[in-house]
């Protein structure tokens, strides 16, 4: 009897252990506190719900996968520590932070342990280090400014534009894409204003673009200024067409611009309004689940499981060596794998190549009002 | 030359609210030598009581005529009850660094209690253009310049014109005189505050349509009317007056014609050399004191 209890006690003490070991396991950093909350809440939930989605149907290769979630507090020196924690556990793929700050200084620990990372960040700047193991969830600047530069040369036919930014890293890195885009593409730029930040008076501003009376305007300013600028251009009647990114046509931009927002344009990478029945359904999953409609970090999150699932069964193997190297180049294609929502490519760098959206503002609402597809 | 045209009616809406606010600052020197450095957040405030109003369900003009006397009773009476008083007595430093401590105080309390984050806020003009001399300009702009130019006419009519306007007057020149001629001295002080109060609310009302309504947005209108009101002589209103009106255009041109990021010190290096050259001010007189 006693024998009989040993080996039973044996045998599901080796059954647990086997099963862990058979467990893949990601690390999540991210921001689940601070300023950044409703940023890495909404990545946390989005791999939440991957994941269980991903371990229902059997998970990868027959293993399942487990998440650890640490906070970095929208730190970025907190961020750093989790990511050191994390690392020390030996993790399959490191997720997370979603703030480009905290991706700054976070990418070096995870490159140095060979451990990809699959992160939330925009600023152009993070892939363009050399690091060969941080991959994008979204588009970078270098990869949303040359779409903006095409809709604004191709579909708005604007021979002169004027771009008006903001001088920070933010405004310039998309600037300095978009002009050289444009160039390229034969659309003079005929104003070039750089606009501080947290500028209150746009009234010079706009008298310039007037002056230079462009077939469109670009903007790249944070939210508030946007709408600033939004009032000012109707003000002094600027009627040339409004072309922008997410900055320009956000909810926020929208309530405090009012009316003066209508009829503004602007690409955006992720948006849950997308015309895309996978991503339709995505939202659905998710708001059922955390009774809230998600924003584009809820996709992100979701799509950097998706993104570790489809990378695993393409080499076969869980190989956290590898991983890097076959996500390099790797074409993700949503008919194979519908996790990945739209299909997707990803470059040397890491930064992705997916189709986006373009969004207008119709009486103080987003409406998506065009797909645009993938540039290679 | 439409465009240097556009840049000089921009300049005067936006001069004009400065000047709003620079008759604010040279009533209250000229009548209790106070330094209001939180001037700037003065203007701020009141659009916040307005759209706090307006949360609490009050329409857009009970909101305006309750922010406007909220603003006399806590930027007007309580201000000077609560902090003039008690700290004139030692002397205009102490009084005009307390004002600097008021202004962190109101910008950390509006942060606190509504929002750090920008808030729209009506406009009391509407939209739309008309054409002046072939020139297509926004009511907006006119609208602000009409209501400034009223407020200061109405100023300037008040004290020149009517008893009370020469009493508060006296009172600015010369107290004790005043005193034992009968002129409620006290009185007429707290009335400047009052005015001033009524300004930076009339001064809100106008600007924050533009500027969005949001805690630091005191800072900028601050600055630039304390410029304006030195500029154009601190012991004149009609020099708070030119002054606002000139920071306001030249900030404009210096934003076109030379750069955004130098916009800023434009009216800095014109204060420079008014300082050096014409101390008293363009409008000002030396010696003077008169309101």
């Amino acid at each position: 009897m006693k024998s009989t209890l040993l080996a039973g006690a044996l045998l599901a003490f080796a059954t647990a252990t086997s099963v862990h070991a058979q467990a893949i396991k990601l690390a999540n950093v991210a921001e689940l506190s601070g300023g950044g909350a409703t940023v890495g809440t909404n990545w946390k939930n989005g791999i939440d719900l991957a994941i269980e989605e991903i371990n229902a149907k059997g998970g990868v290769l027959g293993r399942k996968l487990e998440v650890s979630h640490a906070d970095s507090q929208s730190n970025p020196g907190v961020a750093r520590a989790q990511v050191q924690k994390a690392l020390d556990a030996e993790p399959y793929v490191l997720l997370g932070p979603g703030y480009s700050g905290s991706v700054k200084v976070t990418a070096p620990l995870a490159a140095e342990a060979g451990i990809a990372q699959i992160m939330g960040g925009e600023a152009a700047e993070l892939t363009q280090a050399g690091n060969k193991f941080l991959f994008r969830t979204s588009f970078g600047q270098q990869s949303s400014m040359p779409k903006v530069a095409k809709y604004i040369h191709d579909e708005m036919k604007a021979k002169t534009v004027a771009v008006v930014w903001v001088n920070n890293d933010f405004g310039r890195g998309g600037r300095d894409v978009v002009v050289k885009e444009l160039d390229r593409l034969g659309s003079k730029v005929v104003a070039d204003l750089s606009t501080e930040a947290g500028q209150a008076d746009f009234a010079a501003d706009v008298g310039k673009i007037k002056a230079a009376n462009p077939d469109a305007v670009f903007v790249y300013l944070n939210e508030e200024e946007s709408a600033r600028i939004l009032k000012e251009l109707k003000r002094q009647g600027v009627t040339a067409p409004l072309m922008g990114e997410t900055t320009l046509i956000g909810q926020k931009v929208i309530e405090l611009a009012g009316d003066a927002a209508n009829g503004a344009r602007g690409h955006v990478g992720l948006t849950t309004d997308a015309p895309v029945d996978l991503i339709k359904a995505f939202r659905e999953k998710f708001s059922k689940k955390y009774n809230y409609v998600p924003d584009h970090n809820g996709l992100k999150g979701y799509l950097a499981v998706y993104m570790v699932k489809a990378t695993t069964e393409k080499m076969g193997k869980v190989d956290p060596k590898k991983f890097a190297d076959t996500l390099h180049g790797l074409t993700i294609k949503a008919a194979d794998e519908p996790g990945i929502l739209m299909d997707v490519t990803f470059s040397d760098t890491g930064d992705i190549d997916r189709q986006s959206f373009l969004v207008e503002v119709v009486e103080g609402k987003q409406v998506v009002k065009q797909v645009l597809p993938k540039v290679k | 030359m439409s465009n240097l045209f556009d840049l000089l009616v921009a300049g005067l809406a936006t001069g004009a609210i400065y000047a709003l606010v620079a008759v604010g600052f040279t009533l209250l020197w000229q009548t209790s030598q106070t330094i209001n450095f939180a001037q700037g957040e003065f203007v701020m405030l009141p659009a916040f009581l307005m759209l706090a109003a307006m949360h609490a369900g009050a329409p857009f003009w009970l909101a305006i005529i309750l922010g406007i006397l909220l603003s006399m009773i806590l930027l007007g009476l309580g201000f000077k009850l609560l902090l003039v008083d008690p700290m004139m007595r030692h002397g205009v430093l102490p009084l005009a660094i307390a004002t600097m401590a008021l202004a962190i105080g109101l910008k950390e309390a509006v942060k606190q209690f509504f929002s750090a984050e920008a808030s729209p806020f009506p406009s009391i003009v509407p939209t739309g253009d008309i054409s002046i001399l072939g020139h297509a300009v926004s009511l907006q702009s006119i609208g602000v310049l009409v209501v400034a130019i009223v407020a200061v006419f109405g100023l300037t009519a008040l004290l020149n014109r009517t008893s009370l306007g020469h009493q508060m007057q006296a009172a600015a020149q010369n107290p004790t005189v005043a005193r034992i001629i009968g002129v409620p001295v006290e009185r007429m002080i707290l009335l400047t505050f009052l005015i001033n109060a009524f300004l930076v609310a009339l001064a809100s009302l106008l600007i924050t349509p533009i500027y969005l309504a949001k805690f630091s947005s005191g800072e900028v209108l601050g600055q630039a009317a304390f410029i304006a009101a030195i500029v154009g002589g601190f012991n004149q209103v009609r020099g708070a007056i030119a002054g606002g009106l000139l920071i306001g255009v030249l900030d404009n041109l210096a934003a076109a014609y030379v750069s955004t990021q130098y916009r800023a010190a434009v009216p800095m290096i014109f204060l420079i050399a008014v300082i050096l050259f014409r101390p008293q001010g363009l409008l000002g007189r030396a010696e003077e004191r008169t309101v």
